[in-house]
């Protein structure tokens, strides 16, 4: 009998079923309680309430709602708002986290040392407390509409958002759209075709021309062949506000702001860091076989970079998309914001929303991580 | 086939020192590193002089009302007469002194520290220290009145959930990084579950189901004090990630310090705390001061389930209608706080990775 206990295999088998055992316990004595309290409260339960009218109102939804839409609806807007914040965060993170990367690492001593400065500064300071500061130090200071910013009578800034004309969503404007998608295309094909053939003849060529006149050409031939009918909505002042225009809203902008320069940091940094993993050596081999500086750069020390610093870079997406969920401080109806704040206080039923708004955030990380596998798997150096 | 020429070699490199030397090199190397150089200079320009003259040349520091801030610049008297608030939340004055001796308390548990060699002492006398400070704060012992949570706030409250966050969440951290790294199949999934669950999704969602369906959980009548709740969430948060970093820890250890290990007879746990965790944790420490960091600040997020903290605080004393249009300073003075506080915090961890560094060549 003690042998068996000495023997490891056995000791794990035992342990293992002890874990079992006392997990189900406690998730049984959990499961218990929730359902007397939830009996006693009398609390609904299950999915019904996604059918119910919600009965508030959200002021902005990217698809057509109102008052009397269902709370399953208040989770498609608000999954929705979601996306689009992570998508503006994401592309200007990456703009400026880029940009701050590079110069990080300038031979310029005061520029190196800004964004340093830069660096240190933002990430050392709570995301939430940047959004409040955004939210009601910078934009309630603004104007009020009568006053607003005025950027060449086309684009207004005051205390009620951003305003910028609209273009009208008709065949001209999806004619130029698709035109970008197919010069954007062209150029892509063009520059493989070119490095290959620099590769088996040596031959340079310049696709740089050619690419700024596809993208101003092709445009130009969709606009005409779309039937020239490109019209914009411009903002213009009635009364006490702006009429026409798109506008964004001031919690939108705080939070978008917040979460790019917050976000930007740690991309900085990852794009340093993956620069600077590139070893020494890597450089000098590329010195002594005469690559001028921007050559070494390109063929040599970015390829390898960029292997490294991808995977943070991803992570900090994800991490993007999980902080917006701080949205819920300013009030831009995102899913915590809209679901597990307001259809919450509504509906009571707990588990239910807050369970689905967290396999919400699951999936995306599930993909995420996903996505960070197979870039992983690609990159793998490839040895013999 | 491809016809090279012959370039020009490239010149040495000057070896002149000197100041214009450097300011060449430095700042003024190329027409575009001049044109980055003025770009530098005028952002520079636009935003320090204007922040000095408006926090230290007009600012008005003396004073007791809103009628003694008279200069354009910041009105810092607002700070004055809020920072008992600011640092110790609704914390009754006359009872202050408690958590001032705690915050004494620490200076004597760091020289402590310093002095003592071992580590069970230490473990013994953080956790003595952990105690005594609770029970001092919350009072109910030996003549103390209490001092219910609910009136615990500002600067006190928020080092105290960062600091009892990470502390209880440490050790479950580490046996969660032992299981994720265990042979044991099904410890192993549930470690995975545990952490992939918890990374997967933000604070607020833990935060919120720690505060609405945590009570749910628990029979009838046992109640959960607001802060415990809200403790509750950011340990369970913080050991998933706790964990992550020490698993990186132990992964970094070679097998043959596992093997021998095995081989001169250790059982699992004593091979686990003798051998590889003390240097597995050696490895995880700049990186934990990290996570200690992101707690810092992520505990702002217990203002949107309702506790006030340091950040909550200051959006409570710029709402007060006396004192309305003093929000910016607020907000400065807490950035400054917090800044310093990540700050220190994110030097000490570089100079850890940099102590532990023994690869030497750049």
């Amino acid at each position: 009998m003690l042998a068996l206990l000495r023997n490891q295999k056995i000791r794990g088998i035992i342990f293992q079923l002890l874990t079992v055992i006392g997990l189900v316990a406690f998730l049984w004595y959990i499961g218990a309680n929730t359902v007397a309290n939830i009996e006693q409260r009398g609390i609904q339960t299950g999915f019904g309430f996604l059918e119910g009218t919600a009965g508030f109102g959200i002021d902005q939804s990217p698809i057509p709602y109102t008052e009397e839409d269902t709370h399953g609806r208040v989770f498609i807007v608000g999954l929705l708002n979601t996306m689009i914040i992570a998508a503006v965060g994401i592309v200007f993170s990456t703009i400026v986290g880029l940009l701050i990367g590079i110069l990080r690492l300038s031979n310029n001593w005061l520029i190196a040392k800004l964004a340093k400065a830069y660096i240190d500064f933002f990430r050392n300071i709570p995301l939430l407390l940047q959004i409040l500061f955004w939210y009601n130090v910078v934009l309630r200071a603004m104007p009020n509409p009568k006053q607003s910013y005025n950027f060449f009578d086309t684009i207004f800034i005051n205390n009620r958002g951003l305003y910028f004309p609209q273009p009208e969503y008709n065949t001209t404007f999806f004619a130029i759209l698709i035109s970008f998608a197919v010069a954007f295309t062209c150029v892509y094909l063009l520059n493989r075709w070119a490095n290959r053939r620099k590769e088996a003849t040596g031959k340079d060529f310049f696709v740089l021309p050619w690419g700024i006149a596809l993208f101003l050409l092709l445009p130009a031939l969709a606009y005409w062949i779309g039937g020239a009918q490109l019209h914009f909505s411009f903002p213009e002042l009635r009364g006490f506000n702006f009429k026409g225009g798109k506008v964004l809203s001031p919690e939108f902008l705080a939070l978008a702001f917040a979460l790019t320069i917050y976000t930007a940091t740690f991309i900085a940094e990852a794009v340093r860091s993956g620069i600077e993993a590139v070893s020494h050596g890597q450089k000098e081999a590329a010195a002594s076989m005469g690559f001028s500086p921007y050559q070494s750069l390109k063929l040599v020390i970015l390829p390898q970079a960029i292997r490294i610093a991808i995977p943070p870079i991803i992570n900090q997406y994800l991490n993007l998309t999980k902080n917006s969920s701080l949205a819920t401080a300013v009030g831009y109806p995102e899913i915590v914001t809209v679901f597990a704040g307001t259809s919450l206080n509504q509906v009571g039923q707990a588990i239910e929303i807050i369970a689905m708004t967290m396999l919400v955030y699951l999936i995306i990380s599930l993909l995420v991580s996903a996505l960070l596998n197979w870039f992983n798997h690609k990159m793998k150096i490839k040895e013999r | 086939m491809a016809v090279y020429s012959k370039k020009e070699a490239r010149k040495a490199p000057s070896n002149v020192k000197g100041l214009t030397f450097w300011l060449r090199e430095n700042l003024f190397s190329s027409p575009f590193n001049v044109a980055l150089t003025l770009l530098g200079v005028m952002l520079l320009v636009w935003v320090i002089p204007p922040f000095i003259k408006w926090a230290y040349l007009d600012a008005n520091f003396a004073g007791s009302t809103r009628e003694d801030c008279t200069g354009g610049g910041a009105c810092w008297v607002f700070i004055r007469m809020k920072i008992d608030m600011f640092m110790y939340g609704f914390y009754p004055s006359e009872f202050r002194w408690r958590v001032n001796t705690v915050y004494g308390l620490f200076l004597v548990l760091v020289a402590a520290f310093r002095y003592l060699k071992s580590p069970v002492l230490k473990i013994v006398l953080a956790h003595v220290y952990f105690i005594a400070g609770f029970l001092l704060v919350h009072g109910g012992l030996a003549g103390l009145e209490v001092v219910p949570t609910d009136k615990w706030g500002g600067l006190m409250l928020t080092i105290m959930v960062a600091a009892v966050g990470i502390v209880s969440a440490f050790p479950l951290g580490v046996i969660l990084a032992l299981g994720r790294a265990s042979h044991l199949p099904i410890i192993r999934s549930l470690s995975v579950t545990y952490i992939e669950f918890i990374r997967g999704v933000p604070l607020i969602t833990i935060l919120f189901m720690s505060s609405v369906i945590l009570p749910l959980f628990f029979p009838e009548g046992m109640n959960f004090d607001k802060l415990l709740r809200a403790l509750i969430g950011i340990a369970m948060f913080e050991a998933a990630y706790i964990a992550e970093n020490i698993r990186g820890g132990l992964q970094s250890i070679p097998k043959g310090q596992y093997e021998a290990a095995d081989a001169i007879g250790l059982s699992y746990w004593q091979k686990m705390f003798l051998v590889i965790l003390p240097q597995a944790l050696k490895v995880a420490i700049p990186n934990l001061v990290g996570v200690s960091i992101a707690l810092f600040q992520d505990t702002t997020l217990v203002l949107i389930i309702g506790l006030f903290d340091l950040l909550a605080m200051v959006r409570l004393s710029a709402a007060d209608s006396y004192w309305l249009g003093y929000e910016t300073e607020g907000y400065v003075f807490v950035t400054f706080i917090f800044w310093f506080f990540c700050y220190m915090m994110s030097n000490f961890s570089q100079k850890l990775e940099k102590r532990f560094n023994t690869n030497l060549r750049k």
